[in-house]
């Protein structure tokens, strides 16, 4: 997920809206091939099991209530880790933005905190809170915590000056200030932030529900492990892959529809 | 012949070039509000560099004057010490009388329009303190025929022309009925035909609302074209004080202009072959 890609794409390589239904051409033929070798026994099963087995498989656990409670969990742990992960980053990029002794006193510690990769915490993470649902919130909103702040700091501070004089010369108070001017030139780029942190959401829930937790889908896919129920595996693997597209086309909507003043959106 | 072929290879945005129709005056907008302007003995620096040393000039309610100067001699300083943007180190600015945020207003090279705000949110921006009042829109809307573009007010800044942008920061600047405008080279950006349009939309803003302007300029033509006075900064003081007497409505390229665009240019010109040597 690089920087630019998350960036609004211009104006002349947006694809119009009739033709949104090529994009699921590739993936459906996939599918069918992939079928195909599965029925033919050109993949055996244990290796990788058809798309109807999976689709079997996510029906029976479906009926059963088991798929809807763990998708339940980890979509619960996803929201409120990225909430409060998210929530804590935007007030600290706000405040570090806006005021120079903020910045000042709490920068450098940030800077120094980001570079310890939030994953390796993990062990210690255990150890302080088990596998209880403390240890996944807490990890989720470390690890979404620095791309919001690192954005809105970043989308604060390159606010064109001109427009903040203008403002100002304009009898703007300080709230309306913020309210008309700073924070809608920083929300192209606190979005960048938002889809960043999207992806090391679902990133970290998988790793940590994989290695310590007795729900959700990570743990329902490390169960199927034991049991060698391959299709429940890739079922949710699958289902992961849906979620964090799912967060994405939100996260885009509401770009949308906020930025909609911005050139890259703007429909004709 | 260069700007000639410039303008036959761009195509014309016919809405830049603003309708001559005289609009009826708007209500609040009174002559003999303009406010006079001087200046005693101002200096400013910045380091030990010293940009203006010492301005004396007294500029007359309604009074149209146009500023030129090399670049770098202050001249955006002195606009920017006029509007409060800068701190003053020595001497001092007055307007005869007290004066409110909104009495003084200035206007830049670039539009600084919010572009996350329609067009008349954007004017409304000028309103200062009374854009919260139920007759915002309406004044919001009265500023933007007066610029010719009130079919433009639900529109993003992104999707207007630059002559329009401009035009969309000369309503804001005048939504709140300023007795002083001071423009920083508004037109520096245009091109030649969009420029034309605008001085004539210019002259005749000032002609019906009755501010006293001030027009930092590049263009020694633009100044003579437009302004009642021009005066001419060098070495951070004023060194020439030019009336220009000829009746308005002028005609631009005859013969009175010409002899004193050319008088103006020989001595900036001067002033550059002396700071050569
Ligand atoms: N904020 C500042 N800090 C330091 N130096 C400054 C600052 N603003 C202006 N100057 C200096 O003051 C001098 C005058 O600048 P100013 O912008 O007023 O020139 P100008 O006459 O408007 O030039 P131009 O015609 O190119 O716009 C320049 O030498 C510039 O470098
Ligand atoms: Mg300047």
């Amino acid at each position: 997920m690089s920087l630019i890609e998350s960036l609004p794409r211009p104006r002349s390589v947006r694809l119009p809206r009739a033709d949104g239904l090529i994009q699921w051409v590739v993936p459906l033929f996939m599918i069918a091939i992939w079928q195909l070798a599965c029925v033919t026994g050109l993949v055996p099963a244990r290796v990788l099991p058809a798309p109807s087995d999976v689709l079997l498989a996510a029906w029976k656990l479906l009926i059963s209530g088991e798929l809807v409670r763990n998708i339940c969990v980890s979509f619960w742990r996803a929201s409120s880790g990225f909430l409060i992960g998210g929530g804590i980053g935007f007030a600290f990029g706000l405040a570090n933005g806006l005021s120079q002794l903020s910045s000042n006193l709490t920068d450098t510690t940030l800077q120094m905190v980001r570079n310890v990769p939030h994953l390796a915490l993990i062990p210690l993470v255990i150890l302080w809170f088990g596998i209880d649902e403390s240890a996944k919130l807490f990890l989720v909103a470390l690890g979404v915590f620095f791309p919001i702040y690192l954005n809105t700091l970043h989308g604060i501070r390159t606010v064109d000056p001109q427009l903040i004089e203008m403002g100002r010369i304009y009898g703007m108070s300080d709230g309306e200030l913020f309210r008309r001017v700073i924070l809608p030139g920083a929300l192209p780029s606190i979005f960048v932030g938002i889809r960043f942190a999207l992806g090391i959401m679902w990133l970290t829930l998988i790793v940590a529900e994989t290695i310590a937790a007795s729900s959700g889908l990570g743990y329902m896919a490390m169960q199927a492990r034991e049991f060698m129920l391959i299709d429940i595996v890739v079922l949710s693997i699958l289902i992961y892959a849906l979620l964090g597209k799912l967060a994405d086309s939100a996260s885009r909507v509401l770009e949308r529809l906020t930025l909609a003043w911005h050139p890259a959106f703007q429909q004709h | 012949m260069l700007a000639t072929l410039q303008l036959l290879a761009e195509p014309v945005d016919r809405t830049d070039v603003a309708e001559e129709t005289p609009l009826p005056h708007r209500a609040d907008a009174g002559r003999g509000r303009s406010l006079p302007l001087i200046i005693r003995g101002l200096r400013k620096s910045f380091g030990d560099h010293e940009v203006l040393r010492g301005i004396d000039v007294h500029v007359p309610a309604g009074q149209f004057v146009a500023i030129v100067g090399r670049s770098g001699c202050g001249k955006s300083t002195l606009l920017r010490l006029i509007a409060g943007l800068e701190k003053i180190d020595a001497g001092s600015i007055s307007f005869g009388e007290e004066t409110r945020l909104e009495d003084v207003r200035v206007m830049f090279q670039e539009p600084r329009l919010l572009p996350w705000a329609r067009v008349l949110s954007n004017v409304e921006v000028g309103l200062g303190r009374s854009r919260n009042l139920p007759d915002a829109d309406a004044r919001a809307e009265a500023a933007l025929s007066e610029v010719g573009l009130a079919d433009k007010r639900n529109q993003w800044p992104a999707v207007l022309s630059g002559g329009q942008k401009q035009r969309v920061a000369l309503a804001r600047a005048l939504v709140s009925n300023p007795r002083i405008l001071a423009f920083d080279e508004p037109l520096g950006a245009l091109d030649a035909l969009t420029r034309i349009s605008m001085q004539r939309l210019l002259e005749r803003v000032w002609r019906d609302e009755g501010f006293t302007a001030i027009l930092v300029t590049h263009d020694v033509s633009e100044a003579v074209a437009l302004a009642d006075r021009v005066l001419v900064i060098e070495d951070g003081r004023i060194s020439q004080d030019i009336e220009v007497d000829v009746p308005r409505p002028r005609q631009r390229g005859s013969a009175d202009f010409a002899a004193l665009e050319g008088s103006i240019l020989r001595h900036l010109l001067g002033a550059d072959e002396r700071g050569d040597s």
